[in-house]
């Protein structure tokens, strides 16, 4: 999956993280901040590389904002953010594709 | 060394006959000396204190450098006397080297976080530290490690002369002109002045500051002018919104409500639930909401409190107005419910922070108390509780009564949500250990309920009542199955707050926060 245009997704609130893709050429550029860097920083790294890995997203500049959400949200931003930026988020998720 | 919670203190702490922590009644029997005050004789007639300005005090009160401040912190969030002190003293007089010696401070203390940058202020001895100040102590910004104690431990550390305090600073919502104080009255009013009555004991100096005069004498006075210097009167010594909450409400959520039922149902089980018995509460969410079902057990049983003592809010008042608790003894007030009642209501008495919970008098009351509920940053399989230091290792809460109350009582009960947002509450090892695990015997959450096995007394009252529990390690995993295990947080090597433990050994330290980065 490429990322085409920028597109975001998720919020501000306690316990959600803010996700922001813009494309990018040259690999993932990953930029992230966290309310709960210090004990999670490295999982949520993690968690938002395996995501973008697994749709596919080789290249993009990718922005979280985090306020302590749980992986299972991280990786729904993330995808959501992903397909808003290239048009799938209508119609076109890969349900139980590579969205499991 | 290491001390009986498991935690490192480097040896360079331990001079002048600190020692780590060992347990707790360690130093149960021993004897004291204490210290007392240099005082200046009154003995001439005099019409009054007043002088013009908190500038004017400090000089008739020798202030200079290096000198210690003390403060307390009735006024809580909505307090503007430190702030108006320590401006005075350093801009105005170009005093430097200072210490602050307050019983708590928060984030109407931003400010001082300036002085402590500028190295104006060199020390902070405190129970709570919040907000900035929290922030550049935890980065290092003060010359000393600030010093951490509990409500009980600062009455015990300056009765001891470890805590010397040049000039006590009394926030008076009312004085006269000589220096009666009480906390009513007033247009800042906080009820109780207990936090104040040591510290005007045993200063060298005290300097009462109100926006209220009346006429003398203002009784019965919580500090009295016995041990006053100097009275200042200002346009303000706070917010009055943020001194007393409107009314604490009662929690509608569910889960707490849960919570506190189960706190309720723990506290029934146990032989100290009979006629007369005593009970501390805090007042967050679920502690609080405690106090609503515990009346319905009471009712069941027919049988009232005896007592009920801490900082004080509208529902424990309420409970005296109805006849279902004996007596509130009052240390520091919540709400404006509290405020207005404390000696007024028939049974609502004042005390001292010393009379409240300092381990070295021979009369505590956090000593005879059956039930404490208490809140947690963190709780950690050991029991440890940690309700100083955020999860990212920076200062931000407060032991107060916590230690005390969970030392003296025979049943602490800890009440915590599993998580909170990302953050495990039920964990591994907490950040910083500001109550020990020996103190600590049944933990509620929203989760299950977990006994310390120090406790097989408590296990059987629970057994028998057909309350089901869990170990405490398997809520952790629950917890970590939810969140996802957290790296430990990186410190620095230097100390930027001793953790003292009540009776002034020394349980854990903190130190300088490591700037976050991803590479391990």
């Amino acid at each position: 999956m490429q990322i085409e245009k920028n597109a975001a997704a998720g919020t501000l609130e306690s316990s959600d993280a803010l996700v922001t893709v813009e494309p990018a050429e040259a690999g993932i550029e990953l930029e992230i901040s966290s309310s709960v860097m210090n004990q999670y920083g490295r999982q949520i790294r993690a968690t938002v590389l395996d995501t973008l890995a697994r749709l596919g997203v080789t290249d993009g500049k990718v922005t979280v904002v985090d306020k302590g959400a749980l992986d299972c949200t991280l990786k729904a931003r993330v995808e959501c953010a992903v397909f808003r930026s290239c048009g799938k988020s209508d119609a076109g998720i890969p349900w139980g594709g590579v969205i499991r | 060394m290491k001390n009986a919670v498991g935690r490192e203190i480097p040896d360079e702490l331990l001079v002048g006959g600190k020692e780590v922590y060992q347990g707790k009644g360690y130093m149960d029997g021993k004897y004291i000396q204490k210290a007392s005050p240099r005082t200046r004789r009154c003995e001439k007639p005099q019409e009054s204190k007043i002088v013009d300005s908190i500038a004017q005090a400090l000089k008739d009160c020798g202030a200079k450098d290096g000198m210690t401040f003390s403060f307390h912190h009735h006024l809580r969030n909505g307090d503007f006397v430190v702030n108006m002190v320590m401006k005075a003293a350093i801009e105005e007089l170009g005093l430097q080297d200072l210490t602050i010696a307050a019983t708590s401070l928060g984030e109407a203390h931003d400010p001082i976080a300036d002085y402590i940058e500028q190295g104006k202020v060199i020390g902070i001895q405190t129970s709570g530290i919040r907000g900035r100040m929290g922030d550049v102590v935890s980065h290092g910004k003060l010359k000393t490690p600030a010093i951490i104690r509990s409500h009980g431990g600062r009455p015990r550390a300056i009765e001891a002369g470890e805590v010397h305090i040049d000039i006590a600073f009394v926030a008076a919502p009312t004085s006269d002109c000589v220096g009666n104080c009480r906390g009513i009255g007033g247009k800042s009013n906080c009820g109780s002045l207990g936090y104040a009555m040591t510290d005007a004991k045993y200063a060298d100096h005290v300097v009462v500051i109100t926006d209220c005069l009346v006429d003398f004498p203002n009784m019965p006075a919580s500090v009295e002018a016995i041990d006053v210097d100097a009275v200042v009167v200002v346009d303000s010594i706070g917010n009055p919104k943020k001194i007393a909450s409107a009314a604490a409400r009662i929690s509608q959520n569910p889960r707490d409500l849960m919570m506190a039922e189960n706190v309720a149902k723990v506290i029934a089980c146990t032989p100290y639930f009979k006629e007369g018995f005593s009970f501390q509460t805090g007042v967050g969410g679920p502690s609080l909401a405690a106090n609503l079902f515990l009346e319905k057990f009471m009712d069941e049983r027919g049988i009232k409190m005896g007592w009920a003592i801490g900082g004080i809010c509208g529902p424990m008042v309420e409970l005296l107005k109805k006849g279902k608790v004996g007596k509130v003894i009052d240390v520091q007030d919540f709400d404006l419910d509290a405020v207005n009642s404390i000696n007024q209501t028939p049974g609502h008495y004042e005390m001292s922070a010393s009379q409240y919970a300092n381990p070295a008098n021979k009369g505590a009351f956090v000593n005879k108390l059956d039930f404490v509920v208490l809140a947690a940053l963190e709780i950690d399989t050991g029991f440890n509780v940690n309700v100083l230091t955020g999860s990212d290792g920076v200062l931000r809460g407060a032991p107060g009564g916590h230690p005390d109350t969970a030392a003296g009582s025979k049943c602490c009960i800890i009440v915590t949500p599993l998580v909170r947002g990302r953050m495990a509450t039920v964990c591994e090892h907490v950040v910083t250990v500001t109550t020990p695990g020996d103190c600590v015997d049944v933990l509620v959450t929203d989760y299950g309920i977990a006994v310390n096995p120090l406790r097989p007394d408590l296990i059987k009252c629970l057994d028998d009542a057909g309350i089901p529990h869990v170990t405490i390690e398997s809520l952790k995993e629950k917890a970590y199955s939810i969140v996802g295990r957290p790296d430990p947080v990186q410190f620095e090597e230097r100390v930027v707050a001793v953790l003292e433990a009540r009776d002034g050994t020394i349980l854990d330290v903190v130190r300088q926060i490591k700037p976050y980065t991803f590479e391990d």
